[in-house]
């Protein structure tokens, strides 16, 4: 009897090998990302991007499942553990924030996953943790503050107070700024994630005699921050990456953004033939404008489109290959992947405006060109 | 540090426990009166600002839309306790949990549902935007300062309805012994269905007063109401003098740490380790005084039963 099941369990996986061979290669992707609770409008903004691009090539082989990890590390961890091990994904893609990326990426990447971030880019991945698996399609977290270190200095601003979330990216993001600003810094601050309430952050810069205020508040957290500033009465130019700017979340900061400088790696502006296609399409699929999330989210699907028509995902060599050559059509304009899998991209200016009845940025110039982490130099590969 | 700092961060410390008064006053009610533990109570801070958020866009006034918030808030809360909450009395501590934890669920997927996940938009109204010059060279924002004196009338309007009013007498009788004043003849139901909704009110109050300075979206209540139930805890579950006391302590004791703590690092440590130093401990604070206020009575300060 024994022998008897042997047999027929060998004969099914010879059958299955076959089968396996006869047809066109499915890549299955799994997405975890932030879709309840705050921070929800940055995942949605991602999974809808990368959706768009998933219908415009309307590819059979590709399937996508999505699940919430609802900020949480360590529902992200069981996520990634569950699409990994019983639903067989290839690629993982779709974490927003930093501290979930860290407690997944290097997991999934070690298990012989490739993970294409859409979002998050910790530090610790694009220098010494780098991996021949882990791809960023989004940007290194420093990239946008350093950009906007660089325009402070050539603007004049000599005093900067600065302030940010008390987590991976939050570090990341002032020491990017301190990287490339000159001045000297008016004080140094870390918040809790997710605080709503800058009173007593407010009242110190009020004290502070600053020239400059630079905040990364992701999220509904740059929304409180605006809005109490604007009724503080402090008015010392406040400066920002675009995170705290963008489109998802200008609608409920109001004019209390008006005129605030901030330094992104896309806008809706951006003269590419792509981009225009890419705001327009997404535009007339979710009636809403496109925000830098739903870009990173739509490159995103496109790398894994364009890969998976020249190379077979079980050949993970080949198919990193083909990721690496980033041949898409981006509404970023043209992208190059660094040593370290990490973007080497323009970053730009942006000023916020109103548009009629929508408020929205408007781009003022390049801020950096062709940037390129500071961490590549810490990777082997 | 100049007196004016010091000065605009004590106000914050006040505004701020007053605000946690209004969420952490409907919860202590509950729990003293009903004996119920009600996890939900973040979600009508939600549905109060939402509320709020639309009816002001819908007719361009913020003060028909906190009229609504108070109305929608406690209509949520009537309907609650009536649907759901009222099955839950007699039963354990965990079943109260686990059915308000669904009904968090619930109120949350419902608010995306209808509104979406991105944030709305409400702001403060013209009346009261702007900051205001207070002695001592102190610049405060008139909002602030209007919820200040808000958050003191409700106190204010709280105790009057506590000691001097026949529902005011039926609560404290409730807290003291249930069964007594059933027997006693008294419409149990709907003391237990007003005083819900009361306490709901005044979440959704909190709500629309805090949306229009924070964002206005899903999942904002509950943050706030782990530091309501700190509040209580520390005040004295089912006591509302314990919980202004507490929530001014909370108020007063998480502001001057966030603002003190990383400069008192600073003294004998490189600035950027105390200001990581300094705001990891600032986050904790809270929790450590609450750690101390239960050695010292484990009953918190103003304990009803005491």
């Amino acid at each position: 009897m024994g022998k008897m099941n042997f047999v027929k369990a060998g004969l099914m996986g010879l059958s299955l090998c076959v089968a396996g061979t006869a047809m066109a290669e499915p890549v299955k992707v799994g997405m975890i990302t932030t879709l309840s609770g705050g921070g929800s409008g940055l995942g949605v903004d991602v999974r809808d991007g990368f959706m768009l691009a998933v219908k415009q090539a309307g590819n059979k082989d590709l399937s996508v499942v999505i699940e919430d990890d609802a900020r949480k590390p360590s529902l992200a961890v069981q996520i990634a553990d569950k699409m990994i091990q019983s639903e067989k994904v290839d690629i993982l893609t779709g974490i927003i924030w930093s501290n979930l990326a860290m407690a997944v990426v290097p997991s999934a990447v070690a298990q012989g996953k490739i993970y294409i971030s859409p979002n998050a880019g910790p530090s610790k991945l694009a220098g010494k943790g780098c991996h021949p698996n882990y791809f960023n399609a989004s940007f290194q977290n420093d990239n946008l503050p350093e950009a906007m270190g660089a325009y402070a200095s050539e603007n004049g601003f000599k005093n900067s107070f600065i302030i940010a979330p008390n987590y991976p990216a939050g570090k990341d993001v002032l020491n990017g700024y301190k990287r490339f600003y000159k001045g000297k810094l008016s004080a140094e601050v870390y918040t809790k994630l997710g605080q709503k309430d800058y009173a007593a952050e407010i009242a110190q810069i009020r004290a502070s005699g600053a020239d400059s205020v630079f905040i990364f508040l992701p999220g509904g957290m740059g929304i409180a921050f605006m809005k109490q500033y604007a009724q503080s009465g402090v008015d010392i130019p406040v400066l920002g990456p675009a995170f705290s700017f963008d489109q998802g979340i200008l609608q409920a900061v109001g004019a209390s953004a008006l005129g605030v400088k901030n330094t992104s790696h896309w806008n809706k502006d951006l003269d590419f033939a792509a981009n225009k296609k890419f705001v327009a399409s997404f535009q007339a699929e979710y009636g809403r404008l496109p925000s830098l999330y739903a870009v990173q989210g739509f490159d995103t699907a496109s790398l894994i489109l364009s890969a998976m028509a020249k190379a077979d995902v079980k050949d993970t060599e080949a198919f990193r290959a083909e990721l690496k050559k980033i041949d898409i059509a981006s509404p970023r304009g043209p992208l190059k992947f660094g040593n370290n899998q990490h973007l080497i991209q323009t970053i730009y200016v942006r000023e916020v405006i109103k548009e009629g009845d929508i408020y929205t940025n408007k781009t003022n110039g390049v801020a950096i060109k062709d940037h390129q982490d500071a961490y590549a130099v810490d990777c082997k590969m | 540090m100049t007196a004016a700092l010091l000065i605009e961060q004590l106000l914050n410390g006040v505004q701020f426990g007053l605000m946690l008064f209004l969420m952490a006053a409907g919860l202590t009610l509950v729990f003293g009166v009903m004996g119920l533990i009600n996890l939900a109570h973040g979600s009508l801070y939600m549905v109060g600002a939402f509320a709020c958020a639309a009816v002001a866009n819908f007719t361009g006034s913020f003060w028909i839309g906190l009229g609504a918030s108070l109305a929608a808030a406690a209509a949520a809360g009537a309907i609650i306790e009536i649907v759901v909450i009222r099955r839950l009395y007699n039963r354990d501590h965990l079943d109260q949990v686990l059915a308000t934890f669904a009904l968090i669920l619930i109120f949350s997927e419902g608010t995306r549902w209808v509104f979406g996940s991105f944030p709305l938009f409400l702001d403060v109204p013209e009346l009261l935007s702007g900051p205001v010059s207070l002695p001592f060279g102190v610049q405060y924002s008139i909002y602030r300062l209007a919820i200040i004196v808000i958050g003191c009338l409700v106190a204010l309007g709280l105790y009057l309805l506590i000691t001097k009013t026949r529902l005011g007498i039926r609560i404290r009788a409730g807290e003291s012994d249930r069964a007594m004043i059933a027997a006693l003849g008294i419409d149990i139901r709907t003391l237990y269905t007003i005083v819900f909704a009361l306490g709901a009110g005044l979440a959704g109050l909190a709500g629309a007063l805090v949306g229009a300075i924070q964002s206005v979206q899903v999942g904002m209540g509950e943050p706030v109401l782990i530091l309501a139930f700190v509040v209580i805890v520390i005040g004295g579950i089912g006591s509302i003098k314990g919980s202004l006391f507490g929530s001014l302590l909370v108020g007063l004791v998480d502001t001057m740490g966030r603002f003190l703590l990383p400069s008192f690092f600073k003294l004998f440590m490189d600035p950027s380790q105390a200001t990581s130093v300094g705001s990891a401990l600032a986050s904790m604070l809270i929790y450590i005084l609450m750690a101390l206020v239960l050695v010292v009575k484990p009953k918190g300060l103003f304990s009803a039963n005491a």
